[in-house]
């Protein structure tokens, strides 16, 4: 695997050149990050060129990192400890290639925080349609030419996004059925939110001695 | 003639062949489906969310709620992630019983799945044969575990305990004398491993049956023979993996293209499909039956031999000893910051995917090196498949619908997450 991993680096670094934002090794695994500009050209080779043939796309998912490396925690919602540097979302694009029996995870950071928008891959892999739903409805990523861009997993009439990290775990409503009025009703959660088990970082070698 | 509207039908989300909480919106015109419209989420639980909420450890036994059908193969996924995150070096006998569970949990699943599709497809008996050899199955679950379906027994470093060296008997009840009793108890007088590999014994013949009941039956050729066909080009856009890729004819599985644990020692086959119709998933699953019967007796073969430790030593990342931590200060420290705090990935992110019974399962972990994953994506099988479903089910009839579903092998707890 580890061979099969440089003649990628290498074949990734010579097909995309300037578009590599960064080409990284960890763990067995590569990660690339391009920008939302160039996507679907690149996503485009990546699929077709007869050297990197990713004919899947395992995987799609969003990510928000405004709270990366925070330990604070209210209301059961994560918060970020001091303001997050760089662009707060991004899509996370897992493909497997068949041919070469070769994975590869690409990166696309979203540039706008308040509105987070990248294009859609639905046309290089049509099993994007569902996965960028999903990141919509989870995350409110917008994918930009996607024919469909309906709430997947939530309830119907759901607000809100509920994987960020600012949306509390208990989530905002609860819903009942009201014998009087005869109707199911939705009202503010009651839940009182609680941690149990603090989120905690410790430095890298902690305890180790 | 009467002009013929095209109308709508709900499908679920209480429909017995919808295999769980699916609402699909079907346009019909006459009996022909047009569009499929699923949708889903009725069951979603935030399963994701919830484990950025909790540490490594307590995010574990969720995973047997996802795919409530073939737990150990939700846990393995999970737990090869923090594993590969985290450096740990998992003993050997450990890889061998987790191999071992994975293939019996396998065999639960396309049991449950074969009973479930051919009641649907109007075969009652099925459902009848499949559950009485899931029995045994659910009990080698329990006799590891103490649970038959949630077992919650791999652990990050290796599994929670070794196999036992006793079967639990029947005892004597309202409903079972001593005769009945002593007939039950008779593959239960071994260990574990006798008692599962009596029941490796047994199978063939049973598999035998289940394939004399629909292999060569007429009228179930005639509802998945050509129905929901599948090329292989597509099936690779449409993200298939598992039996519907290998039921659309490409040769692709984990175990054998990716090995993980000891996958690379075990000798198998890999059965693949013709048509990529509903009849070569079929005959794809029933297969992998027999498959995982070959893995499972090696497996007893060299778990008889080889005793040893079944968890990593690494107090970090798992419990200390029972004894040790009754007598020593140290473990006793390590021992309740565990169970407390948790143990702390380093950071970075992983994939580690599992040749589940359905297709690829894979769990995407990002730690930022706290005591809780940061973000932790499941990738599930069944979502992939079912969102195909609005192509596949196009132009066919309604009953169709059923079976395509059927050989989907959907399992709502994974889908919605």
């Amino acid at each position: 695997m580890a061979t099969d991993l440089n003649i990628l680096k290498s074949n990734l670094t010579e097909a995309f050149g300037s578009k590599v934002v960064s080409l990284q090794e960890r763990l067995g695994e590569l990660t690339l990050v391009i920008k939302a500009a160039d996507m679907i050209g690149v996503f485009t080779r990546l699929r077709d060129d007869a050297d990197l043939r990713f004919e899947e796309l395992i995987d799609l998912c969003g990510i928000d990192y405004s709270t990366w490396g925070s330990e604070t925690c209210e209301d059961g919602r994560y918060l970020a400890d001091q303001p997050h540097d760089g662009p707060r979302f991004a899509s996370i694009y897992h493909l497997l290639s068949i041919t070469h029996n070769i994975r590869l995870r690409v990166r696309v950071f979203a540039e706008d925080d308040a509105m987070p928008m990248m294009d859609s891959v639905i046309g290089v892999w049509p099993v994007a349609n569902w996965y960028e739903r999903e990141a919509f409805d989870l995350y409110g990523i917008i994918f930009k030419g996607h024919p469909d861009l309906r709430r997947i997993l939530t309830d119907y009439g759901f607000v809100g996004n509920p994987f960020r990290k600012d949306f509390p775990l208990s989530g905002t409503v609860e819903m009942r059925y009201d014998a009087d009025q005869r109707r199911v009703v939705y009202e503010p959660v009651s839940i009182e939110p609680r941690e149990i088990t603090p989120r905690t970082m410790r430095e890298e070698q902690y305890g180790r001695n | 003639m009467a002009e013929i509207k095209n109308y709508t039908l709900n499908f679920g989300p209480q429909h017995p062949a919808a295999h769980g909480v699916l609402r699909l919106v079907l346009e019909l015109d006459g009996e022909v489906v047009e569009r499929a419209d699923p949708h889903i989420g009725l069951l979603h639980r935030g399963t994701e969310k919830l484990a950025e909420h909790k540490t490594f450890l307590q995010a574990m036994p969720y995973m047997d709620r996802l795919d409530y059908v073939s737990p150990m193969c939700n846990e393995h996924a999970y737990v090869m992630a923090v594993e590969k995150l985290a450096g740990i070096e998992v003993p050997i006998r450990a890889q061998y019983i987790r191999v071992m569970y994975d293939e019996i949990t396998r065999i639960l699943n396309h049991l449950l799945w074969l009973g479930a599709v051919g009641i649907d497809l109007g075969a009652m008996t099925m459902f009848f044969y499949a559950f009485r050899d899931r029995e045994d199955l659910v009990d080698a679950y329990e006799a590891v575990a103490g649970a038959r379906l949630h077992a919650a027994y791999y652990r990050p470093g290796g599994v929670y305990r070794d196999l036992p060296e006793v079967m639990p008997h029947y005892k004597e009840s309202k409903i079972h004398n001593a005769a009945d009793v002593k007939r039950m108890n008779e593959n239960r007088q071994g260990s574990l491993l006798d008692f599962i590999e009596d029941f490796t014994v047994r199978f063939p013949k049973h598999i035998d049956e289940f394939e004399t009941l629909l292999t060569d039956n007429r009228i179930w050729k005639q509802r998945t023979v050509g129905i929901g066909v599948v090329t292989p080009e597509r099936a690779m856009a449409l993200g298939f993996t598992g039996p519907m890729l290998r039921g659309s004819g490409i040769a692709w599985d984990l175990r054998k293209k990716q090995p993980y644990e000891v996958y690379d020692k075990m000798d198998f086959d890999i059965p693949v499909g013709v048509e990529g119709d509903c009849y070569d998933r079929y005959l794809v699953r029933v297969e992998e039956m027999r498959q995982s019967l070959r893995i499972i007796r090696q497996c007893i073969d060299w778990l008889r031999k080889n005793p040893g430790p079944v968890m990593a030593d690494d107090l970090k990342y798992a419990p200390p000893k029972r004894e040790a931590m009754k007598q020593n200060m140290e473990e006793l420290i390590h021992h309740f910051k565990f169970f407390t705090e948790g143990m702390h990935v380093p950071a970075g992110e992983v994939y580690s995917a599992v040749e589940h019974p359905k297709g690829e399962f894979g769990i995407y972990l990002a730690s930022d090196g706290a005591n809780k994953p940061y973000r932790m994506k499941i990738r599930a099988p069944g979502f992939t498949h079912l969102s195909s479903l609005d192509e596949m089910t196009r132009g066919h009839m309604i009953a169709d619908v059923v079976a395509i579903i059927g050989t989907q092998d959907i399992v709502f707890g994974e889908v919605d997450r």
